[in-house]
């Protein structure tokens, strides 16, 4: 028992204040002011609004990338350009983009929302080509063999056969929206990126507390997609990685 | 910092709105020549910073592909538990790190690690678990032991597979680590954000400290990808 109570005391005196803040609201760090921060109000209308952001931005971005990657995956061309748009995509600074972004094109949550796809995209392009693109070629000629059409072949035997690629790529690009949408507050938008910014009005507490609720965020979709990736893997090749796995 | 945002007033104030600097409409190459010398300090803080964690990341990477090397149900757990921590927003990572370590590039250089690790333990597990059969059979039948094996036989066959592994984590180190000027540690975030965000948007340096970035992540993957030939001489002989 008191070899587990002194790493919790000190967890507690670390980041308890944090904890406090999330669920109830104080008066700003700001000398002689009377605004209250802080509190779940307040931490849920920035969940809701950053999650909003990056889950328009996320479906933007699978709009947008997925139909291309599967497209360049099935007709095989292309390599060169989906490979090297994701690795440039990796290059990207995040604060660089918004900046640009703030200097250059504007701010608001319009303005956000597209940068922050931006930078959803190549994971998604990438790995949608490379998932189609091994798809065992033996297995589109059996489909082909069976008289399905193109279509047929993308939707009913390449799409299931790339589901874990495809959503690796999904997962890595909502990491990055989530990341990136935080220092959207730069542009004017309620993210959690206004508490871990705004250490003069929130306080340290404040900025650990956004640091705290930013992490939780991305931790949600990151299940909850992996969740999905689930639900959309056809049963066989399931049981055929975890038979590959046991056996490796 | 504080002196260079004094010169700066002191600029503006003396120059007025009529130069392009002043105006702000754009890019400002004139300006960008006339003040080299302040990327200098910022953009040696960003490659100390990339090069530190890349090296700190690669070194407890392979120590973990060494561990589960012989152990593979290890190899699960290390996949979970380093792809959990790559999920957490870097900038997020940075501040709850704070309270811990305070600010500075201790913190900076701690976070960018732990970023390192998936991509690096993924690609170096790989890699060994790549390595032929036959190899490894032919080091056996000359007597080596299981240590000798590993360092001589398995690892420089699993070479480029590593490389190509910390070849990726450094490009998105030099990119995450502009978010670094938020744990205090410096590098080209504080060109971008203070000398630029909080100047007003200040046009010029966003564009410069946005530009190094990139360049530095092109010079240092080419660097590495000469490296990546060089410890792999079989590769080439094969093209040949």
């Amino acid at each position: 028992m008191s070899a587990v109570a002194p790493p919790v005391a000190s967890f507690l005196d670390t980041f308890g204040g944090s904890i406090e803040f999330i669920f109830q609201s104080r008066t700003s760090a700001q000398e002689g002011s009377k605004v209250m921060v802080g509190g779940l109000d307040q931490i849920l209308e920035l969940l809701a609004s950053q999650a909003l952001i990056s889950i328009v931005a996320l479906l933007l971005a699978l709009l947008l990338a997925l139909p291309l990657g599967v497209y360049l995956g099935h007709r095989g061309v292309g390599e060169f350009a989906a490979v090297a748009v994701g690795n440039a995509g990796r290059a990207v600074p995040e604060l660089a983009l918004i900046a640009l972004m703030i200097a250059f094109v504007g701010t608001g949550s319009i303005n956000v929302t597209i940068a922050v796809m931006i930078l959803g995209i190549p994971p998604i392009l990438t790995n949608s080509f490379v998932g189609i693109r091994q798809v065992d070629r033996g297995a589109v000629e059996a489909a082909r063999g069976v008289g399905m059409t193109e279509w047929e072949i993308i939707r009913k035997v390449e799409l299931p056969l790339a589901v874990p690629t495809i959503m690796g790529g999904v997962r890595t690009g909502a990491v990055n929206i989530v990341a990136t949408s935080t220092i959207g507050s730069l542009a004017g938008v309620d993210t959690f990126g206004k508490l871990i910014l705004g250490e003069n009005v929130y306080g340290n507490e404040g900025v650990i507390a956004g640091a705290m609720m930013v992490a939780v965020l991305a931790l949600a979709f990151e299940f909850g997609l992996a969740g999905i990736q689930r639900l959309l893997t056809p049963r066989g090749i399931t049981t055929q990685q975890q038979l590959t796995r046991a056996t490796a | 910092m504080i002196p260079v945002l004094a010169q700066i007033e002191v600029r503006e104030a003396g120059e007025g709105a009529t130069t392009c600097q002043g105006k702000n409409d754009t890019f400002c190459f004139d300006y960008a020549i006339d003040n080299l010398g302040d990327y200098l300090g910022p953009t040696g803080e960003h490659l100390l910073l990339v090069v530190l964690s890349v090296v700190a990341g690669l070194l407890i990477a392979l120590g973990l592909a060494v561990i589960s090397h012989r152990r593979r149900w290890l190899v699960p757990v290390f996949v979970g538990s380093t792809g959990i921590i790559y999920t957490i927003p870097s900038i997020a990572l940075f501040l709850l790190l704070l309270p811990i370590t305070d600010r500075g590039i201790a913190t900076a250089v701690i976070a960018l690690a732990l970023y390192n690790l998936q991509i690096v333990y993924r690609n170096s597990a790989v890699g060994l678990n790549n390595v032929p059969a036959s190899a490894r059979e032919a080091g056996r039948g000359m007597g080596m032991t299981d240590r000798q094996l590993l360092w001589k036989v398995e690892m420089p066959l699993a070479m480029p597979e590593i490389i190509a592994g910390v070849r990726i984590a450094t490009v998105s180190t030099v990119a995450i680590a502009t978010l670094a000027i938020f744990a205090g540690a410096g590098g080209l975030g504080e060109v971008i954000y203070t000398d630029g965000i909080q100047r007003d948007v200040f046009k010029t340096p966003i564009v410069m400290g946005s530009t190094i970035c990139i360049l530095m992540a092109i010079v240092l993957d080419a660097v590495l990808l000469v490296v990546q030939r060089v410890v792999s001489p079989w590769r080439r002989v094969r093209t040949i």
